[in-house]
């Protein structure tokens, strides 16, 4: 009798692919984000122009061959300064993002694993973050410090942790009681060890959910406050300070070039982004998903 | 000769809404070196909850709250956390009733079986750590180890999956096995099988065991000696063959007389009539005393705890009326 194989997945994975893959606006915004990161990446090479050149004897002219979305009220290339622009929005939310979600993340497998006084302090910690307005702090720490990139990503990390520390405490709550990690105990383990080899692993997907769709809330808020000249400093182009420029109701009426595309830009990433972040939530989750 | 365990008057408690629960209530237990405990009774008399409290697991807000555990003449209650660890898993193994829970579903179980070696012995290299494994699972009797090694808990059978469970459960020589109903969760058939495996590695190592079960035939063959438990007290300890032929606590007479022969027909088994105590709530006197066929209703055994008492061999017994006849 030769032995047959079970159809069994070998890791739930798979599975969890597969039906991201199913979700077709999902699909739409991976491929998306994934064009604008391109453009974003190899923006030399497509910008065809230097970003920050000025040229005042061609300011605000109309989209044309030489320049594919006009230029902008400097003599600037809006094109080369959209896709130079995606790398830094998307950078800030991207690396923000991710550090909140790492901190986050070990917080609140702490909180959970640890319970007792190191669970109190750090979700009372999470309870002051949260009720701390983040756009006044920026304001505030832009003030004192003067405004630049690193800040924002440091400022954004700081100020969003708790989201990622919340669920990621609920769900080593419930993962501690498994027998598996009493198991792990009995043999040794101790609890960081239980939380790189049994929490972690298991939160993962959970976690990268919150962080996707955390970083389409970041790239808003970096376009926010870059538009009200706090975050990313010109001459450095990114999608909300190229808004600055549209600050005039003749301009939104006559030159529809110089606002519209670092617009569309943050709309349409931030969307993709969360549909994106939709898409793996109801992957990772199929009990939760909508049928 | 010093008890390689040594268990004296623990005592156990879980808070809960309704008031404390007294999951075990002055537990004392003696292992010596390369013997075997059978310790029996039914759920919830104790008997995982006493496991537990001698690796400090128990689960909070459980608390340990008076007692001593001695292991070969260390405390362990009072241990720091760090060389607790190196006893867990080290010295002391223990095996789980269901290894389909007791094993990350989603980890490879050699990974497993690997991660328990590395915790114990961390300078070993990731090759010299693999070939441990497959050297335990080839022990153990699963077949074709290196194919197995990278499979998920799923793709293994109950049975397979304990016999990993007791490689791994060896895997750092203990000289304490603790098998916490190590056959209940399998199928009748690979029972025997396994409990046989279990009574071979350990031989091999050399360690001794706490054999938690409530089926009497494995103690019967398997212990040396037994206790029983009853409403977190052992209520009888002794050598098997004593307690079997002459047991001396009504409780454990009843258990004994409980069990099926062989040419029992159905409905001819005689149980013990009623059920266990509520321990949130438990009788100020004998916890056995309103089940008890010849205590129940007797003044002494309403009102006052019967000591533990020493007989002849060592074989103790904590009841008021051990001196009447069956």
């Amino acid at each position: 009798m030769t032995a047959v194989r079970p159809a069994v997945p070998r890791s739930p994975a798979a599975p969890a692919a597969r039906r991201f893959l199913r979700n077709r606006m999902a699909r739409a915004g991976a491929v998306f984000l994934a064009c604008v990161g391109l453009l974003a990446l190899a923006a030399p090479l497509v910008a065809g122009h230097d970003p920050n050149a000025v040229d005042l004897a061609a300011f605000r002219e109309p989209p044309s061959a030489a320049h594919l979305l006009g230029t902008d009220s400097s003599g600037r290339d809006v094109f080369a300064r959209l896709v130079h622009a995606g790398r830094v929005s998307l950078l800030v939310g991207l690396l923000s993002a991710l550090a909140a979600v790492a901190l986050g993340t070990l917080l609140g497998a702490l909180a959970g694993m640890f319970g007792g006084p190191v669970d109190a302090v750090v979700m009372r910690a999470a309870d002051v973050v949260l009720s701390f307005p983040s756009l006044v702090v920026v304001v505030v720490l832009a003030g004192v410090f003067g405004p630049s990139t690193a800040m924002l990503v440091l400022v954004f990390a700081a100020g969003n942790w708790p989201t990622a520390c919340r669920v990621v405490r609920g769900l080593t709550l419930s993962l501690r009681e498994r027998e598996y990690v009493q198991a792990a105990r009995a043999f040794g383990a101790g609890r960081p060890t239980v939380i790189g080899r049994h929490v972690l692993p298991a939160v993962l997907p959970q976690v990268a959910v919150v962080g996707t769709l955390l970083v389409a809330q970041l790239i808003l808020l970096e376009a926010v406050l870059s538009f009200l000249g706090l975050g990313v400093q010109p001459p450095q182009a990114s999608w909300g300070n190229m808004l600055t420029d549209a600050q005039n109701l003749t301009l939104i009426q006559t030159m529809p070039w110089l606002w519209l595309p670092p617009g569309l830009a943050i709309a349409l990433t931030v969307l993709a982004v969360n549909f994106v972040g939709d898409g793996l939530r109801d992957a990772v989750d199929p009990k939760g998903a909508r049928s | 000769m010093r008890p390689l365990l040594a268990v004296d008057d623990l005592a156990v408690e879980f808070p809960t809404d309704d008031g404390v629960v007294r999951a075990v209530d002055g537990v004392s237990l003696r292992v010596g070196r390369g013997e075997i405990l059978g310790v029996v009774g039914e759920s919830g008399s104790g008997k995982s909850v006493t496991a537990m409290s001698v690796l400090g697991l128990v689960r909070p807000p459980g608390r340990v709250t008076r007692g001593s555990v001695r292991f070969d003449g260390e405390e362990l209650l009072t241990l720091p956390a760090r060389r607790l660890r190196r006893i867990r898993g080290g010295r002391i193994a223990m095996i789980f009733q269901d290894p389909m829970t007791a094993l990350n579903p989603v980890v490879p179980v050699g990974v497993q079986i690997a991660e328990a070696v590395r915790l114990h012995q961390p300078r070993l290299g990731r090759a010299a750590v693999r070939a441990r494994v497959l050297e335990l699972l080839a022990s153990v009797g699963v077949a074709d180890p290196a194919r197995r090694y990278g499979r998920h808990p799923h793709e293994y059978s109950g049975g397979m999956l304990q016999r990993a469970m007791i490689a791994m459960a060896v895997a750092n020589r203990p000289d304490l096995l603790i098998a916490d109903e190590p056959t209940t969760a399998l199928d009748v058939t690979v029972q025997a099988q396994v409990l046989g495996l279990l009574d071979t590695a350990r031989r091999e190592t050399g360690a001794a065991a706490v054999l938690i079960t409530h089926d009497l035939g494995v103690v019967a063959e398997l212990a040396d000696r037994v206790a029983v438990m009853y409403a977190g007290r052992v209520v009888e300890h002794g050598d098997v063959h004593q307690v079997f032929t002459t047991p001396r606590h009504p409780y454990t007479r009843g258990l004994l007389a409980g069990r099926p022969a062989p040419a029992t027909a159905p409905g001819d088994l005689t149980p013990i009539q009623g059920s266990p105590p509520d321990l949130l709530a438990p009788p100020p006197g004998c916890a056995f005393e309103p089940r008890c066929a010849l205590g129940a209703g007797r003044t002494v055994c309403r009102t006052s705890r019967p000591e533990r008492v020493a007989a002849a061999g060592g074989h103790v017994s904590a009841c008021h009326l051990r001196e009447e006849p069956v």
